[in-house]
């Protein structure tokens, strides 16, 4: 998928069983349990969603749970519940369809939706999983962009992370 | 000292693990080559007991053993950074003190 493509809709299962999909301008975002791109990025992505409440967050979590049990439906549920609760909900793709439709790569990959659900910004939450001052400062631009009705300045980054536990 | 770096390439963090790791064998005065070990099922990661990339070993041992026990996989290692900050690869001056012990 390029940017300015229509992104593919979708719904899939919350940690509570609830569906959820793109609504409005929406970020999702392929992620995972276990690996430490994803978990080096978590909390800015979380802080992200807190901060941009008219933004809709879906975390997808893709990985092939046979292969990988702490990504299992069952792990997924434990770690929400233990945080306390995410501001976003945070999805299963178990039959993957969702991340192959997005041409997903990593964990994390990044994919700001406009409110017409055409892709807008791809790649990184920003330079440097280790660095929180980073922010998520490439998703923070983009965001501001789309929601200004502005273009994007730099539409896309290489995914970083861990690769996606295809079947 | 026989020096190795296990990895995968389903995680991009091994150059860098390479890079800290041949500059503290530099500082340190060890003349010693880094064997690249490409880690590429889960058969071979299981018969090299192999934790997720990158692993670093020292004479056949694990230069930052995980604190629990790890499943032998093809995955990704979660290491901590000494100010306790989550990373894909080592802390360098963790890897420095390794390679000091085994000395």
């Amino acid at each position: 998928m390029n940017v300015g493509d229509q992104a593919p809709t979708f719904s899939l299962p919350d940690t509570d069983g609830q569906e959820h999909g793109p609504d409005g301008v929406t970020v999702v975002v392929f992620t995972c349990n276990h690996c430490p791109y994803a978990l080096g990025w978590h909390e800015r992505l979380l802080q992200a969603a807190r901060d941009y409440r008219q933004v809709t967050f879906l975390a997808v979590n893709p990985n092939d749970a046979e292969r990988y049990p702490t990504d299992s439906y069952e792990a997924m549920k434990e770690r929400v519940r233990s945080d306390g609760g995410w501001p976003h909900p945070y999805l299963r793709d178990e039959s993957q369809e969702v991340a192959r439709a997005y041409d997903a790569k990593t964990t994390p990959d990044v994919f700001v939706l406009d409110a017409d659900f055409r892709l807008r910004y791809r790649g990184a939450p920003d330079s440097d999983h280790r660095d929180p001052e980073q922010n998520a400062t490439w998703l923070r631009t983009a965001l501001d962009a789309v929601l200004a009705g502005a273009e994007v300045a730099e539409p896309q980054t290489d995914p970083v992370g861990c690769s996606i536990k295809w079947k | 000292m026989k020096v190795e770096l296990l990895w995968w390439e389903g995680c991009p963090s091994y150059p860098e693990t390479l890079h800290d790791l041949e500059r503290v064998l530099r500082e340190e005065g060890v003349a010693a080559d880094v064997d690249l070990v490409e880690v590429e099922s889960d058969e071979q990661a299981r018969s090299e007991r192999f934790p997720g990339s990158p692993t670093v070993r020292l004479d056949g041992v694990d230069a930052l053993p995980p604190s629990e026990a790890e499943p032998f996989s093809l995955t990704c290692r979660i290491y901590r950074l000494r100010d306790g900050r989550i990373s894909a690869t080592p802390d360098p001056e963790d890897l420095r003190d390794a390679v000091r012990r085994a000395k």
